[in-house]
């Protein structure tokens, strides 16, 4: 149910102004809003764009968050490449791989 | 009338985003497919362009998500992406919502749908639009089919679908046009993004342009996330299509492996007969 409050935040930020803005001005009491474990805030804010992947953080979504925190294409690329060699395959939904299934 | 023009393009926000990036021949011949397309549909002269989409996230999530949704307001702002990073500035496009509605109306006898009346497009939708109607001139009707977040509708109800949009269309004294936009195989938004199954695209548009229904509903989703990636899915998009333009087969405009773009690109056109052309 955590990967879905994580994914929820995210989708929210991309989508909602209001969101936006507390993102800018207030991202701890964002954060606070959604029921979300240590390792989740953490990967959020550090931000750890290689761990989200690895969470199973829906890609689609995953993208627009690694490009809000700066991320330039081939960085961001990257990091999912260095999230998986970190922190090993992805744990869960459509993104884990085949290999892995 | 019937529908008066159907066809298939990919949608993947590198086409516009990153387009500096690919290599310019392959690109700009890409373009003028799009361009082509373009041109087609204008001849056509549809008073409405329904877009099967496989939107990422931007209007639907996990906490209410339809199956299949067709949207129904006054205009459809876009996109919900950052222009810069999608390579295209904010737009408005009329929407039909009069239309919307009777057709939605009518789609309910075979079909179970959602509407929305609030709608922001995503590239999937974006992208199409900004080669296909650039000036944002023609009233367009968005439709929604899950792709991204499983459980899926299975493939045969995306033909049956099809068929459905078909025969309300029919219906209808305006002229329709109709797109499906979505993958082929690709892994977008993962670290093997670039990869492409071109023999896999290959194969599946033999099928797709020859309308063969049982081969295009065959297909099992554990197959496609296999060998043509989790974007593969987005077939679904147009098997929607092709159930829409059945009886009819279609002309390959074109199709090539574009890595930095994510995706098998492809443009297609179904060859739909004189007599629904009016």
């Amino acid at each position: 149910m955590s990967l879905y409050n994580v994914q929820k935040l995210m989708y929210q930020l991309n989508r909602d102004p209001a969101a936006r803005q507390r993102f800018d001005t207030d991202f701890e009491s964002l954060l606070a809003d959604y029921d979300l474990t240590e390792e989740e805030q953490h990967a959020l804010r550090d931000p750890d764009i290689g761990l989200l992947y690895v969470m199973g953080v829906n890609g689609q979504i995953l993208m627009h968050y690694a490009a809000l925190r700066g991320f330039e294409w081939s960085a961001y690329i990257q990091a999912m490449r260095e999230g998986e060699l970190k922190h090993g395959p992805v744990r869960a939904g459509l993104y884990t791989r085949a290999e892995g299934r | 009338m019937s529908l008066v023009f159907a066809g298939v393009c990919s949608h993947a926000p590198g086409i516009t985003g990153r387009k500096e990036r690919a290599d310019p021949v392959v690109r700009d011949a890409f373009y003028a497919a799009y361009d082509r397309m373009r041109q087609a549909l204008e001849a056509a002269r549809p008073d409405a362009l329904i877009v099967i989409g496989a939107e990422h996230f931007a209007n639907f999530f996990m906490n209410n998500m339809p199956a299949i949704c067709v949207g129904m307001g006054e205009h459809y702002d876009g996109p919900i992406e950052d222009p810069q990073w999608l390579g295209i500035g904010p737009v408005r496009f009329p929407g039909a919502a009069r239309l919307s509605m009777e057709l939605i109306q009518d789609l309910m006898s075979d079909v179970d749908l959602a509407y929305a009346q609030e709608w922001k497009f995503d590239h999937g939708i974006m992208v199409p639009l900004h080669f296909l109607t650039p000036r944002a001139d023609l009233p367009i009707i968005p439709v929604n089919i899950n792709c991204q977040g499983p459980p899926l509708i299975p493939l045969r109800r995306c033909y049956e679908f099809g068929r459905a949009l078909r025969r309300v269309c029919a219906a209808r004294p305006e002229r329709i046009a109709i797109i499906g936009t979505g993958g082929i195989s690709h892994w977008p938004a993962t670290p093997d993004s670039g990869r492409i199954n071109e023999a896999w695209d290959r194969a599946f548009l033999k099928k797709f342009l020859a309308n063969r229904r049982e081969e295009l509903i065959a297909y099992k989703d554990e197959d496609i996330w296999r060998e043509a990636g989790q974007g593969g899915l987005e077939i679904r998009t147009f098997v929607a299509l092709a159930g829409a333009a059945e009886g009819h087969t279609g002309e390959l405009w074109f199709y090539a492996p574009i890595p930095i773009f994510a995706v098998g690109c492809t443009v297609a056109v179904m060859k739909l007969q004189a007599d629904e052309r009016g």
